[in-house]
């Protein structure tokens, strides 16, 4: 199929309408919020709070006998949101770290799930099949309300980002500060995690309670590596979500047997990949560019102030000497000495070299410099 | 000396049983520069923290200007240890120091064009002007602690709270920062630092407390900078390399 073709079918067929819309709303919804997570070192609570939702949806549908999605998700939220704050009350209350607590609370709740799920599948009820699409997602279940509700939370997160960004700042910068400048730090502090303990449970559905931690995570984590401004990085992070989500989709719609939602997650960590190695500023190529041209910099400099040394002392400075010499210097390299050929510094007789005019003048200021910056 | 800028009545601070700091008395004049010292694990940072409302105290009560802290927010700054924030957090030099308005914002307003003019005022006295758009983590730690400087400076409030603005910086940002703290005094501001030089304290400050968990002394540096008091709060005997 070529990409036209996808792409009206995409106008055309409920379903992956639906799928595509979806997952790409969710991508950008998880992008945003993502950027918050990351930023406060919390890379891991996304994690822990997807897999506490699991009991949730099993209580949910234990209590109601329904599985409407969103009578399953509000018992995922309710879960999610007593992991999160137990989370917060272990940090606080006793001396373990938040990343012993979040192990904690993410297999005391993950086991319970399972526990749960196990149970239900046992029960003489044909009404119980399909509960386990929330462990490791499946897009293909979702359905325009689905959209809907993901369209109104992203709009609300949109909302209240744009009304609370500065007191999100000031809060993700220098909590200690915000709190004396008079900001309800909890507050801010509450909001913030709840919307995104609303983002995942969210996702629950189309990437399942496993890799949901993944989606919050990687738009932001490639969002980080192009820019150093706080909003951009958000946009870019939406916008990585999003793009994951709708090639995700289109990859795993094109191909037979490929699941969507780790379809889109690794999307998603190609995206992060790509960053890496490619971002100008941060990117790992372009560093170790940066570094080796600076290398070579300032391995010629300081061939030329060699030079420069002895040359200094003779009436004509552009008296020749023997190459050998140079070998006792470490910075030297045939490469270097053609280099400063090139740049006529330098001029080559046999196996003699001497400094030109332009040389000794360009050597001159080096040392000058150097000597000043002594 | 005139009113009392800062009032702290049995202030006690614990973070499990042990107490951090213990029944902490303390009056500081308006228009001093104040240090307080004491050895590793005295209490400075708690008690400023504890001041400020950001650590709860167990007991104790606080008063600026004699009204309870929390109604004069207004008219005080705080510098926290420059190590206690993510320098690489995505943002600006001068985005920081704005934050320095946000309190006189209050909630969901934002920052606008007299907000920014004051941030730039800020910055251009602490010398840090043309490092304006220098993303955070670029900046070298003399340089990060100046931006920390710069954003209580825009608060103008009527007393400032500095943890350990001389930790890591280099002798000329260190003189850089003094010449900026005793204008603020020249101004009537009342100036208080956690402090760890104590080469240094009769050169730079008027006023001291010397702090152990309890508060052994506090007034005028003529008065109270002496081999007792600093025998008393370290514990060791300082005659031979303090007093000039």
């Amino acid at each position: 199929m070529d990409i036209a073709g996808y792409i009206q079918l995409v106008f055309s067929d409920y379903t992956l309408r639906t799928v595509t819309l979806g997952t790409a709303i969710l991508g950008a919804v998880t992008g945003m919020l993502g950027s918050f997570a990351v930023l406060r070192k919390q890379s891991l609570l996304g994690d822990a709070i997807s897999h506490a939702a699991l009991p949730g949806i099993a209580l949910a549908f234990l209590i109601t006998g329904s599985k409407d999605s969103s009578v399953l998700l509000i018992g995922a939220l309710v879960s999610g949101l007593i992991g999160t704050f137990w989370i917060r009350g272990i940090t606080r209350k006793t001396h373990l770290k938040s990343d012993t607590a979040l192990g904690l609370i993410l297999s005391l709740f993950f086991g319970f799930g399972m526990l749960l799920l196990t149970f239900i599948q046992k029960q003489p009820n044909a009404n119980q099949a399909g509960l386990d699409k929330y462990l490791f997602g499946q897009a293909a279940t979702l359905v325009e309300s689905d959209v809907w509700l993901m369209s109104f939370v992203t709009g609300l997160c949109l909302l209240v980002l744009l009304l609370f960004w500065k007191e999100f700042k000031i809060l993700l910068f220098d909590k200690d500060y915000a709190q004396t400048l008079g900001f309800n730090t909890k507050f801010i502090d509450i909001l913030i995690t709840t919307f995104i303990v609303l983002a995942i449970v969210l996702g629950l559905q189309t990437v399942g309670v496993v890799l949901m931690s993944a989606i919050l995570l990687a738009p932001a984590g490639a969002a980080r590596q192009w820019t150093n401004s706080l909003g951009l990085m958000v946009f870019l992070a939406a916008m990585i979500g999003a793009s994951a989500g709708v090639f995700g989709t289109a990859i795993s719609a094109s191909q037979d047997n490929l699941s969507t939602g780790p379809v889109i997650v690794l999307v998603a960590l190609v995206f992060v990949l790509f960053s890496f190695v490619f971002s100008p500023r941060r990117g790992l190529l372009f560093k170790q560019l940066r570094l080796i041209r600076n290398r070579n910099d300032l391995e010629l400099q300081k061939t030329l102030a060699f030079m420069y040394h002895i040359v200094e002392d003779h009436k004509d400075t552009s008296h020749p000497h023997a190459i050998k010499i140079l070998n006792n210097f470490r910075g030297y390299s045939h490469k270097g000495l053609r280099k400063l050929v090139d740049k006529n510094y330098v001029n080559i007789d046999g196996d003699m070299w001497s400094l030109t005019p332009k040389g000794f003048e360009a050597a001159h200021n080096l040392y000058n410099q150097n000597q000043k910056n002594d | 000396m005139g009113k009392i800028a800062v009032k702290v009545d049995d202030l006690t601070v614990a973070y499990d049983y042990k107490p951090v700091i213990w029944d902490i008395d303390l009056k500081i004049p308006e228009g001093v520069l104040m240090a307080i010292v004491g050895p590793n694990g005295a209490g400075k940072s708690t008690l400023i923290k504890a001041i400020l409302g950001i650590l709860k105290p167990i007991a104790g009560s606080v008063t600026i200007f004699d009204k309870p802290y929390k109604k004069q927010r207004k008219h005080v700054a705080y510098v926290p240890q420059k190590g206690s924030v993510d320098w690489d957090f995505p943002t600006t030099a001068l985005d920081v120091v704005m934050m320095g308005t946000y309190g006189d914002l209050g909630w969901i307003k934002r920052p606008g064009i007299s907000e920014k003019k004051r941030a730039l005022e800020a910055l251009e006295k602490v010398g840090m002007l043309s490092f304006k758009s220098r993303q955070i983590s670029q900046l070298s730690g003399g340089q990060q602690q100046r931006i920390f400087l710069a954003r209580a400076l825009v608060q103008d409030a009527s007393i400032y709270f500095m943890d350990e603005p001389f930790q890591g910086v280099d002798a000329t940002t260190e003189v850089a920062i003094i010449n900026i703290l005793k204008e603020l005094r020249k101004a009537g501001k009342t100036v208080v630092v956690v402090h760890h030089d104590l080469q240094t304290v009769p050169e730079y400050f008027d006023w001291v407390t010397f702090l152990n968990v309890k508060k052994i002394a506090t007034g005028p540096i003529k008065d109270i900078f002496n081999d007792d008091n600093l025998t008393k709060t370290y514990g060791i005997n300082y005659k031979v390399s303090i007093q000039k």
